[in-house]
């Protein structure tokens, strides 16, 4: 099979949808919410054919695209091969799995998307490219079409939270944008100085180049340039991830959103700060990350404890996923900061079962906001004697959330505490202390909405109904396939965990794999 | 002179100047004698065509020798071709916003006059780009300058434009003064006033009496040049003087005459300051221009901040519009102050970018203050409801004057950077600037967003589109895009026709 182009048809297919709901006329509701969803089936579809026929033997170097874009600087820079920015897509196993992730939580928004209640068009249009600022986050190989991409991201959003949130949404949007704003500013200020000293953006050249003495550059970076690199890298993505005390925007716009753009804010874009971090952080500044180490596990355990704590003493429903986000992420700082494999792969298993999990419980909050117009959880209650699935699916969510064996959530944070338990024990043993918290406020909130006390009556609500089932299964099953199976994500990762522990020193323990635990 | 010496020029490389002076007669001949009630609307389109017509004969001019006629004080060189290529598209783009913009305080009256004031002022600004002389230079900034305090002043009964010309004209004067008197010194002390032959004498020179004087004339001629850039410390007039004058008017001055305060920034600079030597480094002589390097990089640091704070706290439109424009002088100016060897191409392409977005800008502009005859940003509320693509097409320009990627501000942008932190002294402290000003300025180009596209619109009338300001929200929309997605269209357009600009020293 042939994979020319097939990478920029998987980022751009969303276009297309863009283009046709162009012409779709504004009142034809169902018509362009139709639309709306298969207009994100070509890129899943796509993604599920890289995924398989990679399972299949087919190398991931075979989707690698590149093409001659922007050349800075003249003839004369041109022929020494420097300052050129080309178009240059491409995939290792930690960027299909983010892909395939993405493909199939757009899809599932956008079915989510149907309980939006005005102007569906603009919506779907700008969820598209949403999507397409996405995909390309993951598939870009150079710095500056990241960059492009991670901003396409956020002009969207900046929007879909704006005009379809919920009471306080223009605050929320602007916060949004105005972090976000920081962040990408600081990450533009990494890549331009990166960019203009060596003369190139690809990330692999410039992993290369970091870390081989007397490569030459158009100007040397030196060793505290570099520290000084990578702690803006890791502010600009802290914001992203978010670390605390980065985090506050979040919060607002877990709050205010419409569900089916959280689900993809919490399941997708919060984890492009996680696979900055791993990508560029690791990547590129191996060394001074190693020297962060420490620093990354104290913050993850601050961001757990944190979070967790906080999220105990909420009122709101949304608050307590909202801060439960936060907690979650720092678990992913844990696996980073261990800087062993075990704790790698924890964090990227956290990356992905937080993303399935996430998008799985903004789902069905959005399901009981439509039906009861409240997420207070006094508010709230009984809701399993109307709602049984929803209250059972809940159930479930919340399970797989608090780490429960033979879930996605169980693996990540197994592997994450196993890698920080062989370097920094005693940090780690602190952490655990978050994990009990999260299965305190988790039970906490779901209990309350599920059991407890139903202070109104709920009368004629109806359950989980026709289109509402699809997320549902689909995300529950890949929550426990990953939880049994684990090696459909292991397996792909194992070729860039080698990469990355090849860069930061490490050297792969033989026989430690987490299948092999099973 | 006699008459053989001057048959000998080559005037061809004089065409679009020969083209537009031609326009300028023709049409201020037949104002004279149209009657009254005669649309001037025809003498806008015939000026249109005579831009068009120049910019052609330009175009066809790409690629031929540096020549240099009148005894070297035109010349017409890749840098002259490429600036003009930029002046000329900014006023083809402003010309049509002239011929749709209509009041009812006595500009209808001053139509005829507006258009040939208007290429005059041009004609100005294409003779800076190809002065080789000091009078040249100064020539053209007067020619400039003074039909542009007519235009500003044009609405003749409103009281704002009236003040607007009064502001400028005095302001204006001042720094023309003082531009002439920085010139004066650099005169006296090379005793010629080519720039050629300056170059040559300051090469040699080793005074450090000499080099003390010519360091006063830098700052002079600096700050007199920064008002024609709205940069700081000159900057005040600007806001006044866009909010009263005919929004073309303000867009003219915003992006072309701006665009040719750069341009006589670059010449004078390049080829005076770069050549005197101030010290010894390595056995190389450092420039003045270098030398200096601290005190551009601070105007530019202030420009940036002024501009782009103040302009959080302005309700009207046009205001807002000029201390954005402040801003964007101050990001130019980050690109100067760098003197990589990128920076020639990163002025260009973001004096290309900028006359796209901000004329794209200043057309909906014009569209919804005729219409609602307010420029208060309140009446943008709804615009996405009233009319889709306007909304969309400002939405992009916004985008694009904020920095976002996939617009040719972003581009424009990257190119500055790169430049500045590819010299050896990086400027950190600049870029950090530059990049934290433009978040600020997400506040307010946001805010315009926010009322097109949040708020609920006052009434759902729908808003008359006149074609040519159709025709400039097309071109500039596909434009911004363009160079945003594929900046190499421009780019390499540039690289392989202007050859970096190689022959701009010689």
């Amino acid at each position: 099979m042939d994979f020319n182009y097939f990478l920029t048809l998987l980022v751009f297919s969303p276009l297309l949808g863009i283009l046709l709901l162009a012409f779709m006329p504004k009142t034809n509701e169902s018509g362009i919410k139709m639309l709306g969803v298969l207009a994100t089936l070509p890129s899943l579809i796509l993604a599920l054919i890289a995924y398989f026929s990679y399972r299949g033997g087919n190398e991931l170097a075979n989707f690698s695209e590149k093409f001659r874009w922007i050349q800075f600087g003249g003839q004369g820079a041109e022929q020494q091969g420097m300052f050129a920015v080309n178009y240059e897509l491409g995939i290792d196993g930690f960027g299909l799995i983010m892909v395939v992730l993405t493909a199939v939580i757009a899809t599932l928004a956008a079915i989510a998307s149907f309980h939006i209640k005005k102007e569906w068009k603009g919506y779907y249009m700008l969820f598209l490219l949403l999507e397409i600022g996405m995909l390309g986050v993951f598939t870009s190989q150079n710095l500056i079409l990241f960059f492009l991409f991670f901003e396409i991201t956020l002009i969207p959003m900046f929007f879909l939270i704006g005009k379809w949130g919920y009471y306080e949404k223009e605050k929320a949007a602007y916060s949004f944008l105005i972090y976000n704003g920081l962040g990408s500013a600081i990450l533009l200020i990494v890549i331009m100085v990166l960019f203009s000293r060596t003369g190139t953006s690809n990330i692999d050249m410039l992993s290369v180049m970091m870390n081989t003495e007397g490569v030459p550059m158009f100007a040397p970076v030196s060793e505290s340039l570099k520290m000084g690199l990578l702690i803006a890298l890791l502010v600009a993505f802290g914001v992203k991830l978010p670390i605390f005390p980065l985090h506050s925007w979040m919060l607002r716009v877990h709050v205010e959103a419409p569900p089916s753009i959280v689900m993809i804010h919490s399941g997708i874009l919060l984890k492009i700060g996680a696979f900055g971090l791993i990508r560029f952080g690791m990547g590129i500044f191996p060394e001074q990350f190693a020297e962060l180490a420490v620093l990354l596990a104290v913050l993850g355990v601050i961001n757990l404890l944190y979070g967790a704590f906080l999220a105990f003493i909420q009122t709101d429903f949304k608050m307590v996923l909202a801060y439960s986000s936060i907690s979650h992420m720092g678990i992913v700082l844990i696996g980073l900061g261990a800087l062993n494999e075990a704790g790698i792969q924890g964090a990227i298993f956290q990356v992905v079962s937080h993303g399935l999990i996430s998008a799985l419980l903004f789902f069905l909050v959005g399901v009981f906001y439509e039906r009861t117009h409240t997420t207070t959880l006094a508010n709230l209650g009984g809701m399993a004697k109307g709602m049984p699935l929803a209250s059972g699916f809940l159930l479930a969510g919340a399970m797989a959330s608090l780490g429960l064996p033979g879930m996605s959530g169980f693996v990540s944070e197994f592997m994450a505490f196993l890698g920080l338990f062989e370097e920094m024990p005693v940090l780690a043993a602190v952490g655990t202390i978050g994990i009990i918290m999260t299965a305190v406020y988790l039970l906490r909130a779901v209990l309350a909405i599920t059991y407890g006390n139903a202070e109104r009556e709920f009368v004629g609500v109806s359950d989980i109904r026709s289109f509402e089932w699809a997320p549902v299964l689909v995300l529950v099953g890949l929550i426990v396939l990953i939880g049994v199976y684990p090696a459909v994500l292991s397996e792909p990762l194992q070729a860039t965990l080698e990469t990355i522990m090849m860069g930061i020193g490490g050297v792969m323990k033989d026989g430690f794999r987490y299948t092999s635990i099973i | 002179m006699d008459l053989d010496t001057l048959l000998s020029f080559d005037w061809g490389t004089m065409t679009p100047e020969f083209i537009i002076l031609g326009m300028i007669a023709i049409l201020s001949v037949a104002d004279l004698f149209m009657p009254k009630h005669v649309d001037r609307k025809v003498l806008g389109w015939a000026g249109f065509a005579g831009v068009v017509l120049a910019l052609v004969s330009l175009v066809s001019l790409i690629g031929t020798e540096t020549t240099s006629i009148l005894y070297d004080t035109f010349r017409l060189d890749s840098f002259a071709i490429a600036f003009k290529l930029i002046l000329l598209l900014g006023a083809a783009l402003v010309m049509l916003l002239a011929i749709d913009y209509r009041t009812n305080d006595g500009l209808e009256e001053y139509k005829g006059e507006f258009f040939y004031l208007f290429l005059t002022a041009l004609l100005g600004t294409m003779f800076m780009a190809s002065s080789g002389d000091l009078i040249t230079l100064f020539v053209g900034l007067e020619l400039l300058s003074i039909p542009s305090y007519v235009l500003a002043g044009m609405r003749k009964r409103n009281l704002k434009s009236n003040e607007s010309a009064m502001k400028y004209v005095i302001n204006g004067g001042i720094s023309s003064a003082i531009t002439l008197f920085g010139m004066s010194y650099v005169y006296g002390i090379a005793g010629t006033t080519n720039l050629k032959g300056i170059a040559q004498v300051f090469g040699g020179l080793s005074d450090p009496q000499h080099i003390y004087i010519l360091g006063l004339a830098f700052f002079m001629i600096f700050v007199g040049l920064s008002f024609k850039l709205a940069s700081a410390p000159f900057h005040m007039w600007a806001p006044d003087v866009y909010e009263g004058a005919p929004t073309p008017v303000t867009a003219f001055l915003s992006v072309v005459s701006k665009t040719a305060g750069f341009v006589i920034i670059l010449r004078i600079l390049l080829s005076i300051f770069g050549y005197i030597p101030v010290s010894q480094e390595d056995g190389q002589p450092i420039p003045l221009l270098f030398a200096v390097q601290d005190y551009i990089a601070f105007l530019a640091g202030a420009t940036m901040i002024i501009g782009n704070v103040v302009a959080l706290r302005q309700r009207n439109i046009k205001r807002m519009f000029a201390y954005s424009s402040i801003a964007h002088a101050g990001y130019i100016l980050v690109a100067l102050t760098a003197m990589s060897f990128v920076t020639f191409d990163a002025i260009w392409f973001y004096m290309l970018a900028y006359v796209l977005m901000n004329l794209g800008a200043f057309a909906i502009i014009q569209l919804i203050t005729m219409k609602t005859g307010s420029e208060d940003i309140s009446h943008f509320a709804g615009l996405y409801r009233r009319s889709p693509l306007l909304a969309v097409g400002m939405g992009i320009f916004i985008l694009s004057l904020a920095g976002i990627p996939g617009t040719a501000g972003f581009i424009g942008k990257l190119n500055i950077f790169m430049g500045a932190l590819m010299v050896n002294q990086a400027h950190y402290v600049l870029v950090s600037i530059m990049i934290a000003t433009t978040v600020v300025s997400y506040f307010y180009y946001f805010g315009v967003m926010t009322q097109m596209f949040f708020r609920p619109a006052a009434n759902d009338d729908k808003i008359q589109l006149p074609a040519g300001t159709i025709a400039v929200i097309l071109i500039t929309v596909v434009g911004t895009i363009l160079f945003g997605i594929m900046p190499n269209l421009a780019i390499d357009f540039m690289h392989s026709n202007f050859n970096q600009f190689v022959d701009f020293m010689r």
